[in-house]
């Protein structure tokens, strides 16, 4: 009990660390530089009080449970020898972690917005939402689709630069031809599919294929699902906006 | 009771998100795997701890740091702060009014990146794979570093409205020229924190002072600045952290070199 009380202490300790230079920007800012007092210092001392409690708890649950599932299902697909199940389920998980993410739901919708505003689509409700939904999906299997490239490569051991240095050549190829409207939102949903959930587990999946793959290195190969994840959003959101717009 | 309904729709979307997840996961293992899953009480404990600390988390950012952060944002950004010390708002800007925006970018662009809990579950299984070669606040850091000059730069290229593209295909090219010297084993570790740091608590902050910096400035759209800063802050990490590499690679073989030209003499 007593080295449980310990072990709390000191995660919450951990967690007000991280928290720290935040906390020292905003008033040295707020104080120092714009001179005004903090407003609402209850609430903001409750509320970072709520932060520092479920940091501290994200990080216990992630050693106890994300890494953990992410690590074994790697080493129980490696040890079955499928790899199309493997790949299935790489695919799988790109899609789901992504699909009901709540930001890229915010996300599409405000991009449908942004092309019934710029006369690009009919702006009524039900043709707004379907450029929502399909904006929603083209983004769910490009996330998918770079898991599985990710889990290939590190089946066959394929240097990572290659494809993001090609990918990012694509990008910027792209950029030139895809209507101005769509690019700021396709840069933007490079970023919005890297979830705090779906990181952990994505990169755990990928150490321990690595891992137990013969030949590979976990460093050298374990990484780089997460560049692929965020690279790929980007070239199929500009795709669906020369083909939509 | 405001907070207790925020607590409790915080709650939803989390779950929402997380369902699809649990389910491919669970019904991969159970059907496909046939495997029974070990450890799962503490599985399920370890879950729930997730599920709870991220809605506390997140609905501890939304009551204390978001709306002051915003509001600081959009405070530093107003033309009536810039030019306080002068009688009347010049009518041509000049970038170096905006000296304290630049700063202030660089310090939230640090200091959000330290408490961004997926940089925090990357560097530790890093420091993990590596055997403790990489440091899990080295490369948080790192990381950390890279956001703050991306911001940076991103700020100061909203006030003197250059061409975004030039910045990105620069940073690319040093990105490419790094990728053949530094070790190789940072390699893919530097590309994925470039996704990383564009999560939970940098965005929303970020996003806020491109978008008060892009309406306060003359001729600058509000949309496409906005957006603009973010590609900077997924940029620059890879470049500082295969800097890292490159810089400890470098002082260590530096070291090794001094060490057997003393035993040799």
């Amino acid at each position: 009990m007593n080295r449980q009380l310990i072990n709390i202490g000191r995660t919450l300790l951990d967690s007000t660390r991280d928290l720290l230079p935040i906390i020292v920007v905003i008033a040295f800012f707020q104080l120092v530089i714009l001179k005004q007092p903090i407003p609402n210092l209850n609430e903001i001392l409750i509320g970072t009080l709520f932060v520092v409690v479920g940091l501290a708890l994200f990080i216990k649950g992630l050693e106890m449970a994300l890494f953990p599932i992410g690590e074994t299902i790697a080493y129980a697909f490696a040890r079955k020898g499928s790899t199309v199940w493997l790949l299935v389920f790489a695919f799988s998980l790109g899609f789901g972690t992504t699909i009901a993410e709540p930001a890229l739901i915010a996300v599409s919708a405000e991009a449908a917005k942004v092309a019934a505003n710029a006369g690009l689509i009919i702006d009524s409700v039900t043709s707004r939402e379907s450029y929502a939904d399909g904006l929603r999906v083209t983004v769910a299997v490009s996330v998918g689709l770079a898991i599985l490239i990710g889990v290939i490569r590190i089946i066959k051991g394929w240097p990572l630069q290659y494809l993001i240095i090609g990918g990012y050549i694509g990008v910027v190829i792209m950029t030139a031809f895809a209507p101005k409207e769509i690019i700021g939102i396709a840069y933007d949903s490079g970023g919005v599919t890297t979830s705090t959930v779906t990181v952990p587990l994505v990169t755990a999946l990928g150490v321990g294929l690595a891992s137990s793959i013969r030949g590979r290195n976990p460093m050298v190969d374990g990484f780089g699902l997460i560049a692929l994840a965020s690279l790929t959003p980007m070239i199929f959101v500009m795709a669906y906006g020369m083909v939509v717009h | 009771m405001a907070m207790l309904t925020q607590l409790l729709n915080t709650l939803l979307q989390t779950l929402f998100d997380l369902i699809p997840i649990i389910a491919i996961i669970f019904g991969f293992q159970i059907i496909v795997l046939r495997q029974k899953i070990a450890n799962l009480k503490k599985i399920i404990f370890g879950l729930f701890y997730v599920l709870v600390g991220l809605v506390f988390f997140l609905v501890g950012l939304e009551k204390a740091l978001f709306p002051l952060g915003k509001l600081m944002a959009a405070q530093l950004t107003d033309p009536a702060f810039i030019y306080s010390s002068l009688e009347s708002i010049p009518l041509q800007l000049h970038w170096a009014d905006y000296t304290w925006v630049y700063l202030f970018a660089a310090a939230i662009g640090f200091a959000t990146t330290i408490a961004e809990p997926s940089l925090i579950a990357v560097a530790i299984k890093a420091n993990g794979v590596s055997g403790g070669a990489i440091g899990v606040w080295g490369l948080r850091i790192a990381v950390a570093i890279g956001v703050a000059v991306g911001i940076s730069l991103g700020t100061f290229r909203i006030v003197t409205g250059t061409p975004l593209h030039y910045y990105i295909i620069v940073g690319y090219i040093i990105v490419i020229l790094q990728t053949m010297r530094a070790p190789k084993m940072i390699i893919p570790l530097a590309y994925d924190s470039g996704g990383v740091t564009t999560s939970t608590v940098t965005v929303p902050l970020v996003a806020a002072l491109g978008l008060g910096l892009a309406s306060t400035v003359p001729g600058r759209s509000a949309i496409i600045d906005g957006f603009g800063l973010i590609a900077f802050a997924s940029l620059f990490p890879m470049i500082s952290v295969m800097g890292y590499a490159q810089l400890s690679e470098w002082r260590y073989t530096r070291s090794t070199k001094k060490m057997s030209e003393q035993q040799s003499l």
